[in-house]
């Protein structure tokens, strides 16, 4: 059974509208459907604009969709009350982009990985001091840098202290918004052994949005290419990265530049028009569906 | 073909042993030390690093851009054979835009807000004095069609913020075409762009580099670009370059540990698999360790790379690399 089931989500936004314009809808996302089976990492992929963010914030309830179905553990936790989604948002965490502005720079790191402890009433201070060190090491920081602020740390670290904080209230499901992307390269790659050791040990389901394919190849299990709001194509990773189907993805995928010189490069140009906006998601292959 | 001319004898342009320091209170601190390299008419180099290896700085330097507290402390920068160092501000103000471009990271800011397009691609030829007010309008149609913005008479009225991120870069890149420059720097021209329209940026950068003949300095930190347009590449770490040479033998055997690791961290291969990190932080300006400046973080490292920086050793046809790995007697004195 899958951990978390997302059916018909849509969200829309109003945009401008003012004394002499007249307000127009935005369908950030518009009826997108997937489900993520505890322990795997599902990618959602995508350009800016398509819709993948606000799709993770919907998830939390970050941002109130307009309608739809988030499951969670079978309990469509679009129904809670207030008290209700606080604990279930104990068990769903999210890690933002940008470490830079993702941490509250006046806040010492431990305060910062201590909050949602204090939020949830959990521990004694001094239980909460110890698993806040144990939060620390187990992120790969010193825990003898507790007490420094945000800039005092490099991007990674600042990450790894996100992430931290994302697990301190032993949350089963992340929410991976970009996590490395605004890493150097040579960072990245630590922080992505991180990420996948930490689901080993702790069971995690990972929901990784993100727009580097390279990565998304590499990582995830299975994948959902949205494109204007809509999910466009979804499948196993190994499917969809060697015989992607819909023309939008084809595009995508030719446009990643390749470090072997000797790699056949052949462009695709996405021509819009081709995109048939209204078709559903069809059945390809087991386990591959593409909207053409 | 033109008969070449004193002038086109050479390297297009020659940086040689430029030292950018910055200023602060605990004395200057160099941000790019002792860099040099060559550009050939029409080719292209990709100068690749993380963020604070200097490779913007090297850009500013180029152009002598950079502001206080940073200041040139060193060096020559030979273009077609005259020493940009030589030239008094108002010289250096002909060479920029005319004879060097520089097409940045970030359309958006590059920009003015309150000009259209069309003006502020015909002020560049107005500054130079290579249009009339009435021509330069024209020209800036024609420049918007060059560089495939569809609709060109109509967007010229546009204001930046009307258009999209790649239209934006297309209009930076007509502005850095406006008087036929020989030389365009390029820092970052896509990091800000979605991968389909990078792609397209960089089709476009390949196709006025060979209608134009441009040669282009391309900055960027992503290997993948460098393989899709660079002939040559200079990869820059803590301010200086530890490995130059041809694009193909450099992706193909890389011969500095930092070069190695950074092609080993790119996903690639079995799905899952743990990637190959390079251990440890890009050391901050002021903070470089003693000798190689990657030693902390290299995996090769012996006796020699703790004590003084690896001058450049030859290790192949145009190809230098900063690492005592290819010093032979200080790698047999190490046995």
């Amino acid at each position: 059974m899958p951990l978390v089931e997302v059916s018909h989500l849509v969200k829309h936004f109003t945009r401008g509208g003012g004394l002499l314009r007249e307000a127009s809808l935005v369908k950030a996302v518009d009826d997108v459907s997937f489900s993520i089976d505890a322990g795997e990492t599902f990618g959602l992929v995508g350009e800016s604009g398509s819709g993948k963010t606000t799709t993770g914030r919907c998830m939390l309830r970050l941002v109130e969709p307009t309608s739809g179905e988030v499951r969670f553990k079978d309990e469509n936790i679009l129904a809670f009350a207030r008290a209700r989604m606080r604990t279930a948002r104990r068990d769903m965490q999210i890690v933002f982009q940008d470490p830079y502005s993702s941490l509250n720079p006046r806040m010492r790191v431990r305060e910062t990985v201590e909050e949602p402890l204090i939020i949830h009433r959990i521990g004694s201070r001094e239980e909460r001091r110890h698993r806040v060190e144990e939060l620390f090491r187990v992120v790969g920081l010193d825990p003898a840098h507790l007490e420094r602020y945000p800039h005092q740390f490099s991007g990674g670290q600042r990450q790894r202290v996100g992430l931290a904080r994302a697990l301190a209230l032993n949350p089963s499901f992340i929410i991976l918004d970009e996590p490395v992307s605004a890493l150097d390269v040579s960072v990245q790659a630590q922080v992505v052994n991180l990420l996948m050791d930490l689901q080993q040990q702790l069971k995690l389901t990972y929901l990784f949005i993100a727009h580097d394919l390279r990565l998304v190849e590499h990582i995830c299990s299975r994948v959902a290419v949205m494109y204007l709001g809509r999910i466009v194509e979804i499948g196993s990773a190994t499917a969809i990265f060697s015989s992607p189907q819909h023309p939008y993805t084809r595009a995508l995928l030719s446009a990643v530049p390749v470090t072997d010189p000797d790699a056949p490069r052949k462009r695709i140009q996405l021509d819009p028009a081709s995109v048939d906006r209204l078709a559903s998601l069809k059945e390809i292959a087991s386990d591959h569906f593409a909207a053409i | 073909m033109t008969v070449a001319t004193d002038a086109t004898r050479g390297p297009l342009l020659g940086v040689e042993h430029l030292t950018t320091v910055f200023d602060t209170a605990r004395g200057a601190v160099a941000a790019v030390d002792d860099v040099t390299f060559e550009i050939g008419a029409g080719e292209t180099l990709g100068l690749v690093g993380e963020s604070g290896s200097g490779k913007s700085v090297t850009a500013l330097s180029i152009m002598r851009l950079v502001e206080r507290p940073g200041r040139i402390a060193g060096g020559r920068l030979l273009f077609k054979n005259r020493d940009l160092m030589t030239l008094d501000e108002r010289e250096m103000q002909r060479v920029r835009g005319a004879d060097i471009a520089l097409v940045f990271q970030e359309p958006m800011t590059a920009l003015n807000p309150v000009f259209t397009i069309g003006d502020q691609i015909g002020e560049t030829l107005l500054v130079h004095g290579l249009a009339t007010k009435r021509e330069s309008r024209r020209r800036a149609v024609e420049l918007l069609e060059a560089v495939r913005i569809p609709d060109a008479a109509a967007r010229a009225t546009d204001y930046p913020h009307q258009l999209s991120g790649g239209m934006r870069q297309r209009v930076m890149i007509a502005i850095a075409l406006a008087c036929k420059p020989s030389l365009v720097i390029a820092d970052e021209p896509t990091t800000a762009l979605d991968v389909t329209i990078q792609a397209q940026i960089l089709d476009l950068l390949r196709e006025m580099r060979s209608a134009f003949g441009l040669a282009i300095l391309l900055i960027t930190h992503d290997l993948g670009i460098v393989a899709e347009m660079a002939d040559r590449v200079a990869v820059m770490y803590a301010g200086r370059i530890v490995e130059t040479g041809p694009v193909r033998d450099i992706l193909r055997s890389p011969k500095h540990p930092y070069t190695r690791g950074l092609l080993a961290s790119i996903p690639s291969g079995t799905r899952g698999q743990r990637l190959t990190a390079i251990e440890g932080t890009v050391p901050l300006l002021g903070h470089l360790p003693s000798g190689c400046a990657f030693h902390p973080r290299c995996p090769d490292r012996f006796d020699p790379c703790t004590v003084s920086p690896p001058p450049d050793f030859a290790v192949g046809t145009g190809r230098l690399t900063k690492c005592y790995l290819h010093d032979t007697a200080k790698v047999a004195a190490g046995r």
